[in-house]
């Protein structure tokens, strides 16, 4: 692996684990161009050395936000191939997503790691080289929060067989009484079907004809 | 005159001898507000007598003093001893007024005398006991010890006749010419005293009334001051909730900058370490793996622990995006939608953010809910969040610490907590915030 040498800029305020980075890269051919332990440095670093891949933390001088981030996204929008891996201890996929959708014209490689994975050596170099190369790798803790997030925002997705049938009832303009009958259960099981339709619909009482709204959502997907 | 709505009780116990004095006779007369409210011009003129008394004869010996300076006394001594003669003079109220009357004065914001002075001098209510003061050494006396001879001649015509006989007194007069001699005499004087105990109760009665009338006007914390009082305690209860996010926001950043990157650092000299061994298939290969999977462990759960203490994402991007994150991670499936124009204060930020987590732990522990949702809207001047699920209903804000604590938070920014929990579900809770708190506009 070693006959793909990176050229990197690292950004990491944390002494150590910098000196660490840069030790270990280093270990493994590669070569740590730049390491900053502040943002302002790390876009200087990439402006003068143009490295084939930005290592960076989040949380950094001189804000202690999410400077790092911030850096990163200029980047990724200022340099088109520019790979850029954010490592962090943030498992959040507001920062993922923001990063994912930065910088639109970017054909550079782009990650977002829990520093965690730093310790499994082997993967985390390959992680930085398919970044390098351009690939696209988001932290597997992460990924499984957003998956999660999309299936709680399919919003018929979450409806029982049950519901969904009566809600298609409903779409044909019936009443209950002839829903009931249709779906052979008794008037309170489909006013409790419809209740929990509206629920997980998200249609308050305040929604006004929440079952023209809910029909609406059934016929629009 | 006091105002009763027609539909209450008829008679509730009156409070003070004001209200007891508008009853009918017969009320007032069997009750004991003739007998506190004498007790009370009692002590007043045992309280004046003994001041006066130590200051002529006392260490001070006003009265060898010269005419000016002895004038001057007059006016230093009320100054100093206004305060403390006024607390005793509220305390005192209680006799004839079951309404406790509060301090007027505000608490310092600064320590030592020189700003205790500084805020004394400039209330008006240290000015008020004051005048109280100097009117306890001139007016208040004739009240008391007006309210005192009265009911001591009706006693005295009443126990006389008795009396007179054994004292050797000599004969007794009465208006300076009626002298007392025969048994009639002696009964139309007992009788005469009898008659007059009706109006003498009533006199006393109204007299401290009149007094206490008096002490509250002076004494008693004006309606500014009630308010500033209230201030001064909600402004301390916001910089007290301020102090424990403060606190919160640096363990959080403290354990962040600190053992969190040290323990990444170790993972990663393990990991290095794990990869120069692994050729060797030795024990410490083996080893050196498991030490790297357990510091990773403890990383996971320090991940944790720090989101609970602080997220980082709520300082960084604010309620709508923290709050998601906690949803994504809630074992029930929860649906946000929280629509801001803009950030809230960080201190109603944090109660907002921590008010959602705390209802989408209940959904959790408590609704046996399948989806829950959570939603915000500006309304006017606030902001509304609302959680709902579709559990089992029931909870009620009494039950458990959790609803009680976070209604005790939102109260802290001025906010309002409402709970719909019907048994059978569902449940509703209703977060309402201001956009800034009370205190920061």
């Amino acid at each position: 692996m070693a006959n793909t040498r990176l050229r990197i800029v690292l950004a990491e305020d944390a002494v150590l684990l910098r000196e660490g980075l840069v030790e270990l890269l280093e270990r493994f051919g590669h070569r740590a161009v730049a390491a900053v332990g502040d943002s302002r440095d790390l876009i200087k670093a990439v402006e003068e050395h143009r490295p084939d891949i930005v290592v960076t933390d989040v949380r950094m001088p001189p804000d202690f936000n999410d400077d790092g981030l911030r850096s990163a996204m200029e980047l990724r929008g200022r340099y088109p191939d520019l790979a850029v891996l954010v490592l962090t201890q943030y498992a959040a996929t507001a920062y993922a997503c923001e990063l994912l959708e930065s910088g639109e014209h970017s054909r550079g490689g782009l990650g977002y790691l829990l520093k965690d994975r730093i310790g499994g050596v082997a993967e985390f170099l390959e992680v930085v080289e398919s970044v390098a190369a351009g690939g696209t790798v988001i932290d597997p803790e992460v990924v499984r929060l957003m998956l999660r997030r999309r299936q709680m925002n399919e919003p018929l997705g979450r409806l029982t067989s049950r519901e969904r049938a009566v809600l298609g009832l409903m779409a044909e303009g019936r009443m209950n009484a002839d829903i009931a009958a249709a779906l052979h259960v008794s008037q309170p099981t489909v006013a409790k079907s419809i209740g929990s339709i509206f629920l997980k619909l998200g249609l308050s009482e305040g929604d006004g004809h929440r079952r023209v709204l809910a029909v609406l959502t059934f016929l629009r997907s | 005159m006091e105002v009763r709505p027609p539909d209450a009780a008829p008679h509730p116990a009156p409070l003070n001898c004001r209200q007891a004095l508008l009853r009918g006779p017969g009320a007032l007369l069997t009750s004991s507000w003739p007998w506190r409210s004498l007790g009370y011009l009692l002590c007043g003129a045992l309280v004046v007598f003994v001041a006066i008394g130590a200051a002529m004869k006392g260490p001070l010996h006003i009265d060898r003093m010269p005419a000016y300076a002895q004038l001057l006394v007059m006016l230093l001594l009320p100054a100093v001893v206004g305060m403390p003669v006024a607390a005793t003079e509220r305390l005192r109220l209680r006799l004839v007024d079951a309404e406790p009357v509060g301090n007027p004065h505000v608490t310092p914001d600064q320590p030592g005398l020189r700003a205790w002075l500084r805020l004394r001098v400039g209330e008006a209510a240290t000015w008020r006991e004051f005048g109280y003061t100097i009117a306890l050494t001139v007016v208040l006396p004739l009240i008391d010890l007006g309210g005192v001879l009265l009911v001591g001649c009706v006693v005295l015509l009443i126990a006389a006749p008795f009396v007179a006989p054994f004292a050797g007194l000599g004969p007794l007069v009465v208006f300076g010419c009626w002298h007392i001699r025969s048994l009639p005499d002696r009964a139309l004087v007992v009788l005469l005293g009898v008659a007059l105990l009706p109006a003498a109760a009533y006199t006393v009665t109204a007299l401290a009334a009149g007094r206490a009338e008096f002490v509250r006007l002076l004494l008693a914390p004006r309606e500014s001051e009630v308010l500033a009082r209230v201030q001064e305690l909600t402004r301390s209860r916001i910089r007290l909730a301020d102090a424990f996010e403060a606190e919160r926001r640096r363990i959080e950043r403290d354990l962040h900058d600190g053992a969190q990157q040290r323990l990444a650092g170790l993972i990663m000299t393990l990991g290095i370490a794990e990869h120069g061994l692994q050729q060797e298939r030795s024990d410490g290969a083996r080893l050196v793996a498991r030490a790297r999977k357990e510091a990773e462990g403890v990383q996971a759960d320090l991940r944790e622990l720090i989101r609970g203490i602080y997220p980082r994402l709520l300082t960084d991007r604010g309620v709508p995006a923290a709050v998601a994150e906690v949803a994504d991670r809630c074992p029930v499936p929860v649906r946000v939608d929280i629509a801001m124009a803009q950030r809230l204060v960080p201190a109603v930020e944090a109660v907002a953010y921590f008010a959602l987590q705390e209802a989408l732990t209940n959904v959790v522990k408590h609704s046996r809910a399948r989806t829950a949702w959570v939603t915000g809207r500006q309304e006017g001047d606030s902001l509304v969040l609302r959680v709902g699920d579709d559990g089992v209903g029931g909870a009620r804000s009494e039950d458990g610490r959790g609803l009680q604590g976070l209604a005790d938070r939102v109260a802290v920014v001025g906010g309002r907590l409402k709970l719909s929990s019907p048994p059978g579900g569902p449940t509703e809770l209703v977060v309402e915030l201001p956009w800034r708190t009370p205190d920061c506009g």
